[in-house]
């Protein structure tokens, strides 16, 4: 029997607060442990599969085309990128995962700077939240990305002024899309997170609407505005990967993917190791992200709020 | 009624005014098609060829329902056995932390590769597979985080843990699980579309989208985006229709 | 002293000992060497400041957490085998009524889990809701009663089986002045229509004193009982918060919690 919720005993002393960074990087290096016990796991799964489709038939293709053993993947990363080229497909994966890496950021601080304004004007006027805030929550379940493949229509053919728009600036506005929501939502709630007391304090200083905005809202919603970023950066991500696939823009990870998937017959590694750098990419930003949230929240009390 | 009005009045005036803004732009603007259709051009082709959109519609909202419902049952499934055994629990939850930020969706010539490419099952697939984390990360939450007082009420009781499961944990664990149905059913859809992107069956509001777009009939083509939007609309307010109903007892602290 | 047959014991605690993080460097021990007899039908609170154990000793002899040492005896048999007989309710400080069952079905909670059937206990559960005057509400939901009412329903359940010792661990603490008083009332009447054993955790001195036969006084680190005071107030009302005798009870336990022990009413050191 496994009960997880521990009653703490209620009359003993608490123990010392523990640092809480110190707390984070031990919970953290368990899990990355657990995590690499999975990844065994599956990898053993992945074999088992493939040895058991050789000896009875399975609903799917079970070949080494379809699924390639694991050393043979690990063989994919030093292969050429094409015939007689000096670039392995491993520095090709790379250099397409960074450079959708840098269209996410440009995504994620487009998005978060789109949802932190959103929050600021509908926390201040009630009428822009019952307004507005019906469309923030309805634009999530909107799959925008229905529109990927006209925006690469629009191509060069825009211009702003004098900037000629970039397909890749296409992708980056979908990426910030997808990640505008979680924060406007995460950051409303957290700038009406103070406490009806703490307001009339405030209040009772005489402080200007700016004032209260600043040293106390900003403070106060911190708690919720670091998981909300954390979503964002992970809605970023996975929005520039389905945009490039979307779209077909040239130079990131999602495009390499399809292109890698064409090739399967004849190197059937090649799309494993861009799927790997796909996936390499989402934990890269997910890192960034955690160690911001780290720093930002290392004074507070306890993680975030319930 | 009139609570009601005020809050629908505003955000139907931000739709008008946005819709005419749009109109007017493209009229006096003279803005071609290719970059940005009117709206009256939009709704006219969704209309004149409703048929085709509800065909295109039908076949991806299919394709999500499947993975959303498939998903779904893997998610209970899962939670139920980390609430039970913590190594499952240890084994899941970081990686489902860990696949946050990874584009799941770039499993899918993997999947067109390993099952049949012409059939709807590798869409099924990487749409479960983007659905199970949500719904397991949000279940296992609602399983887990119960009231310390009410295990101890529980075991005051002389409540068994199977007993717990049913009485405590389960009912706990409900409004988890809308929260993740919120999230993972917009998801559903969003995946099945997208996966269309990678090549097989034509017949989806994804490759209607693209091949639209690339015959220059950018009308049809927004139209379908239209339709794409009704489709996630109708999933996400299917399942805030459905909690209203079945949990009548959260509606003090219901969250949108 | 007249000799006493175990089953007329409700609670009988001889050298319960319990301690947390044995042999760790945050070690603490939680109740040293308790020993307590509580008398069927006696109203016992447990008084004290933070950390003096005594909410621990009330889940030791509930069984929801074991002992380091020591024999625990409730109802005349040990502490696990009255939990699962159900011999003892519980309640709490927060009501921890499940949201998702109307008041009516969170009273029935305990019944169904003893396997009554179903009209049975709908029986059982309006007539505990009209004990606690709240069968106009059974098929309200808990988030819908204010605070006090919750702690009724609270009450009603750790009834419902009829176990004849009730233990509560400071079940009207989060409650104002004045409803509380109304509940302690309420519970002083609910105790003489059952007659049953009362157990009850408190931080406040007039509560104890008001509501108690005797008030146990415990002391912090490590936790134990320092003084046992006899309360004579013969029967309760609203008067007997201000009768003379109530004041110098209140006196003696305050007294006996700044640890100068003694005073004027009868206290006794250690055991009974």
């Amino acid at each position: 029997m496994t009960e997880h919720v521990a009653v703490p005993p209620v009359t003993a002393e608490r123990p010392r607060r523990q640092g809480n960074v110190a707390r984070r990087v031990r919970r953290g290096t368990v899990g990355l442990l657990w995590a690499l016990a999975g990844i065994a796991l599956t990898i053993l799964m992945w074999e088992l599969v493939k040895w058991l489709g050789s000896a009875i038939s399975l609903p799917f293709n079970t070949s080494d085309t379809a699924m390639p053993h694991v050393w043979t993947m690990a063989g994919g990363f030093t292969q050429p990128e094409v015939r007689g080229s000096d670039t392995t497909v491993f520095q090709a994966v790379v250099a397409a995962a960074a450079y959708s890496l840098l269209i996410a950021l440009g995504g994620f601080v487009i998005g978060v700077g789109i949802g932190l304004i959103l929050a600021i004007v509908m926390q201040r006027f009630a009428f822009m939240e019952r307004g507005l805030l019906p469309f923030v929550i309805a634009s999530q379940t909107v799959p925008l990305i229905a529109l990927a493949p006209l925006i690469t229509g629009i191509g060069s053919r825009l211009s702003l002024g004098p900037v000629q728009w970039n397909t890749t600036y296409s992708v980056m506005f979908i990426a910030a899309y997808l990640a505008f929501f979680p924060m406007s939502v995460g950051a409303l709630r957290g700038l009406k997170a103070p406490t009806a007391t703490a307001l009339e304090l405030m209040r009772s200083y005489a402080a200007t609407p700016r004032a209260i905005l600043w040293k106390l809202r900003f403070p106060a919603s911190l708690p919720y505005l670091v998981p909300a970023m954390k979503v964002s950066a992970a809605a970023a991500v996975v929005g520039t990967v389905v945009a490039e696939i979307s779209t077909g823009v040239r130079g990131g990870i999602g495009r390499l993917i399809i292109e890698y998937a064409r090739e399967t017959t004849s190197q059937p590694a090649k799309v494993y190791v861009a799927v790997f750098g796909a996936i390499a990419l989402g934990l890269v930003a997910a890192s960034l992200v955690t160690a911001l949230d780290v720093y930002l929240t290392r004074n507070l009390p306890k993680e975030g709020p319930a | 009624m009139g609570e009601r009005f005020r809050a629908i009045w505003p955000p139907i005036l931000i739709a008008v005014l946005f819709l005419a803004a749009w109109q007017l732009l493209v009229v006096v603007q003279d803005i071609k098609p290719y970059l940005l259709p009117s709206p009256s051009l939009i709704a006219g082709n969704f209309f004149s060829d409703l048929h085709l959109m509800w065909a295109a519609a039908l076949y991806t909202g299919t394709t999500a329902l499947l993975g959303l419902m498939f998903g779904t049952l893997l998610g209970i499934l899962a939670a139920l056995l980390a609430q039970r055994f913590i190594v499952i629990n240890n084994l899941i939850t970081p990686l489902a932390a860990g696949l946050a930020a990874v584009p799941i969706i770039a499993l899918t010539p993997i999947l067109n590769n390993m099952f049949n490419i012409t059939s709807r099952t590798p869409r099924v697939l990487v749409t479960m597979i983007i659905v199970f984390f949500p719904m397991f990360v949000n279940i296992t939450r609602g399983l887990i985080q119960v009231q310390p007082v009410q295990l101890e009420l529980m075991r005051s009781m002389n409540a068994n843990p199977r007993t717990v499961l049913r009485i405590l944990r389960v009912p706990n664990a409900i409004p988890f699980f809308y929260t993740g149905l919120k999230i993972a059913a917009p998801l559903a859809v969003i995946a099945a579309l997208v996966a269309e992107y990678f090549g097989g069956p034509q017949e989806g509001l994804g490759s209607r989208i693209a091949s639209a777009a690339a015959n220059t009939a950018y009308g049809r083509a927004w139209a379908y985006v239209v339709a794409s939007i009704l489709v996630g609309l109708l999933f996400y307010l299917v399942v805030i229709a459905v909690e209203r109903w079945t949990t009548p007892w959260t509606g003090h602290n219901r969250s949108t | 002293m007249t000799t006493t047959t175990t089953s007329e014991l409700a609670v009988q605690a001889s050298g319960v000992w319990k301690v947390f993080n044995e042999g760790q460097p945050n070690e603490v021990t939680a109740l040293q060497d308790i020993d307590l007899t509580v008398s069927r039908g006696e109203f016992i609170s447990l008084i004290g400041p933070s950390g003096c154990g005594k909410s621990t000793l009330l889940r030791v002899i509930a069984d929801l957490t074991h002992a380091t040492k020591g024999a625990i005896q409730v109802a005349g048999m040990p502490a696990a085998q009255a939990r699962e007989e159900q011999r003892y309710g519980m309640a709490f400080q927060q009501a921890a009524l499940f949201d998702w069952r109307t008041v009516q079905r969170n009273v029935e909670l305990p019944l169904e889990l003893q396997g009554w059937a179903k009209d049975k206990r709908q029986a059982r559960a309006a007539e505990l809701l009209e004990m606690v005057q709240l069968a106009d509400f059974a098929t309200h939901r808990p988030w819908e009663l204010s605070g006090g009412m919750q702690q009724r329903v609270a009450i009603a359940r750790s009834l419902a089986v009829d176990p004849p010792l009730l233990l509560m661990d400071e079940p009207f603490g989060a409650l104002d002045e004045m409803t509380r008083e109304r509940m302690q009332n309420e519970l002083l009447r609910i105790r003489q229509e059952t007659g049953k054993s009362i157990i009850f955790v408190t931080h406040s001195i007039p509560e104890a004193v008001y509501l108690s036969d005797r008030v146990v006084v415990m002391s912090a680190r490590p936790g134990r009982i320092t003084n046992i005071i006899d309360v004579n107030l013969g029967s309760r009302n609203e008067d007997t918060r201000e009768a003379e005798s109530f004041f110098e009870s209140v006196t003696a336990v305050r007294e006996a919690l700044r640890g100068r022990g003694g005073g004027s009413v009868s206290a006794r050191v250690g055991e009974v």
